[in-house]
């Protein structure tokens, strides 16, 4: 009589614990981005994008108590790291995300990696880890760097445009961006210059542009600098005379403050606030509702980088030990992207549409992205069969 | 590289130098007079923009702007020197960069409370939109050739005012012996607060004319500092004609290297190698400057004399 019993009180004590120990287990997010600085605009439309996907899953992430902590990097790759190391080792996250820049994503992914921890890149597209240090634990939910020059390169080829006068800061991501955009463009390019990276003052490079007399310019200027540029372009009476092409200049986050000055402008994107479907549209609409202002690209890809956190989750019913269920489930991209359906290619970056937009007046009298056409289709990035995984 | 495109780059040098003055000018005053390490100097730079900005764009006239962020701004500056930096000039320096570090924190907060952490709009007022002929051939806007003309009128203002004013000999004599000064019975606080003030107002000046042409957000008077302290020591700390020599220079060796550096390399090096070498040596050539410059007068171009 006695045995059966506290074998039974035994099951008992053992489920209980068990259900406590599933019932204690918390999802640890820690989101890296950029929230000091002149570029901590970019680190707020992704911030605010993490909150509300964090509202749309009812502040459970694949159905399990989360918490997200965030991390400022300054935009160093220094700090960043740091920020990484104090997460993994005193948050103890079970997925880092975020980071705006490829310099920083260098220091920071390795790191994560590393700790047997998942890194899900929400921006920086550096080539080195859709290459050769691709890794099973790394996702991207944004593009490699060169993807989306390449759209522009192609775009501006078929147009038969040639004399391209190509600007871009000097840093990790700009020399990416102007690879890109050689792998497409075959076309005179006039001259190639990096500038330095925060530079404020364009007016000796404008000089030098006119100088030249190119046909068209193409350039790679995000955040801050992006402004900066713009402005003085227009400002020396250059869009007439050279049109401006650009990857991550003009775009939600900088045509607040350029207003009319972005008028004309040619970009090219995977994504845009006006891509036609379900999920972007409940993104957007309610992004608008919720912080006021319109969302970027930067808040698209965070937004997509918990819904991704989600379905890996689910997939592996919570057991958050279970990383090679969450790998398999990561690669399906089973979730409403804001970009629409994609694939993830071998070395876990998204195999994805690019559209070409241009900057318009928009219903409202403001200045908005429009998307004019597709440039790409499905498509992959130039890396991934350097990348050991199959 | 015709001679025209090398007068128009000197042109860019001397705008660029002119706004570096505009900074420089306060700070080495504060520095040198009070002999106050001012790292939030950038925050004025940056309040005087947001207010001139702010304005601007509620009236749609640019010099209320101006008349409203200047003013302003002198009495921010006089406010904060009165509550915080008032009790730091007895410190030594590393408490005083502490400090003045937390203001700028404190400043840069602030404005991202009060209009978000987006960049403010604002663009080149109408009337100056255009562009003028400075040579033959040679097409400049005009907003930035007023910018060279104000920053000009400033330092002879200030020369005149340093020189030949009873205000500017009080400046002189507490940049060399401030105790004497105090012992002959002049009030050396209220002339440390009216400098301040007028280092914070000139800071404000550099800030609202910046913010047509650059961007108007948290943290832009960071941007600009790191280049003006660089001003400075060139200069000599605490001489205003070393502030405008030091400020001339480096706008010139700046903008100058960045561009024509890349092509001079390429003549001698390659075009390969100038590609990658030119873009870096050109943004270190300022730093390369500073420190022949404190190799070979370690007290810069032109020092206050101090007894």
């Amino acid at each position: 009589m006695r045995t059966p019993r506290s074998a039974a009180v035994l099951v008992l004590v053992a489920g209980l614990l068990a259900s406590q120990a599933r019932a204690a287990e918390t999802l640890k997010i820690g989101f890296i981005t950029t929230l000091s600085g002149p570029q901590g605009v970019i680190g707020k439309h992704m911030k605010d994008s993490v909150e509300l996907a964090l509202d749309h899953l009812g502040r459970k992430v694949g159905g399990l108590e989360t918490e997200v902590t965030y991390g400022d990097d300054q935009a160093k790759p220094d700090v960043g790291k740091q920020v990484a190391d104090e997460m993994l080792k005193k948050h103890r996250v079970n997925f880092v995300a975020g980071v705006i820049w490829s310099n920083v994503l260098l220091a920071v992914a390795p790191t994560v990696t590393g700790s047997g921890t998942f890194m899900i890149d929400t921006n920086a597209g550096a080539h080195e880890f859709a290459g050769k240090q691709c890794h099973e634990l790394f996702f991207a939910t944004s593009w490699q760097n060169d993807q989306t020059p390449e759209a522009m390169g192609k775009y501006m080829q078929d147009q038969g445009i040639t004399d391209v006068y190509v600007l871009a800061p000097n840093y990790a991501a700009g020399k990416d961006m102007v690879t890109g955009f050689k792998r497409f463009f075959k076309n005179k390019i006039v001259d190639e210059v990096y500038t330095k990276f925060g530079q404020q003052d364009y007016q000796a490079e404008i000089s030098q542009i006119r100088a030249a007399n190119p046909k068209a310019v193409f350039v790679f200027y995000p955040g801050g600098m992006g402004i900066q540029f713009v402005k003085q372009y227009v400002q020396a009476g250059l869009r007439e005379q050279y049109p401006l092409y650009s990857v991550y200049t003009v775009d939600e986050v900088t045509l607040p403050a350029l207003g009319d000055a972005a008028l004309g402008s040619w970009e090219t994107r995977y994504w845009s606030p006006d891509l036609k479907n379900e999920a972007n549209a409940k993104y957007v609409g309610d992004f608008r509702k919720k912080f006021g202002y319109t969302p970027s690209y930067y808040g698209a890809q965070s937004y997509d980088g918990i819904l991704l956190i989600d379905s890996a989750v689910r997939a592996v019913k919570g057991d958050l030990s279970n990383k090679k269920g969450m790998i398999a489930a990561m690669s399906r991209a089973d979730f409403r992207s804001t970009r629409g359906k994609f694939t993830y290619n071998t070395n876990h970056f998204p195999i994805q549409n690019f559209y070409l937009l241009k900057a318009v007046k928009g219903g409202g009298g403001e200045v908005e992205m429009q998307i004019q056409k597709t440039v790409f289709e499905n498509h992959k990035d130039a890396y991934y069969q350097e990348c050991p995984m199959k | 590289m015709t001679a025209l495109l090398v007068a128009e780059q000197c042109l860019n040098g001397l705008q660029l130098g002119v706004m570096l003055f505009l900074m420089a000018a306060g700070l080495t005053l504060v520095f040198g007079i009070m002999n106050l390490v001012n790292l939030a100097h950038g925050s004025l730079y940056m309040v005087g923009a947001y207010l001139a900005t702010a304005v601007f764009n509620w009236s749609g006239s640019f010099l209320l702007g101006v008349l409203f962020a200047l003013p302003a701004t002198l009495a921010i500056g006089m406010l904060v020197e009165v509550i915080a930096l008032r009790r730091l000039y007895e410190r030594d320096h590393l408490d005083q960069v502490l400090a003045t570090f937390g203001l700028i924190l404190f400043f840069n907060e602030a404005v991202a409370i009060v209009w978000g952490r987006t960049a403010l709009f604002t663009r080149v007022p109408r009337a100056l939109a255009g562009h003028i002929m400075v040579l033959p051939g040679v097409r400049y806007p005009a907003y930035r050739a007023v910018i060279i003309l104000v920053g000009l009128a400033v330092a002879l203002v200030l020369y005149v005012l340093v020189n030949r004013t009873r205000l500017g000999m009080l400046i002189r004599a507490g940049a060399s012996n401030r105790t004497m000064v105090a012992a002959l019975g002049v009030n050396i606080r209220l002339l440390y607060t009216l400098v301040f003030g007028f280092g914070a107002a000139l800071a404000a000046l550099g800030g609202l004319m910046a913010g047509p042409i650059y961007n108007v957000q948290p943290g832009m008077g960071e941007e600009i500092l790191i280049q003006v302290l660089v001003v400075i020591v060139i200069g000599g700390i605490g001489s205003i004609r070393g502030a405008l020599v030091g400020a001339v220079v480096v706008g010139m060796v700046d903008t100058l290297g960045r561009a024509f550096l890349k092509p001079l390399l390429s003549t001698t090096l390659g075009p390969v190698a100038a590609q990658s070498a030119g873009p870096a040596l050109a943004s270190m050539l300022i730093y390369l400057l500073m420190a022949a410059v404190l190799f070979f007068r370690p007290r810069g171009l032109f020092p206050a004399v101090r007894s």
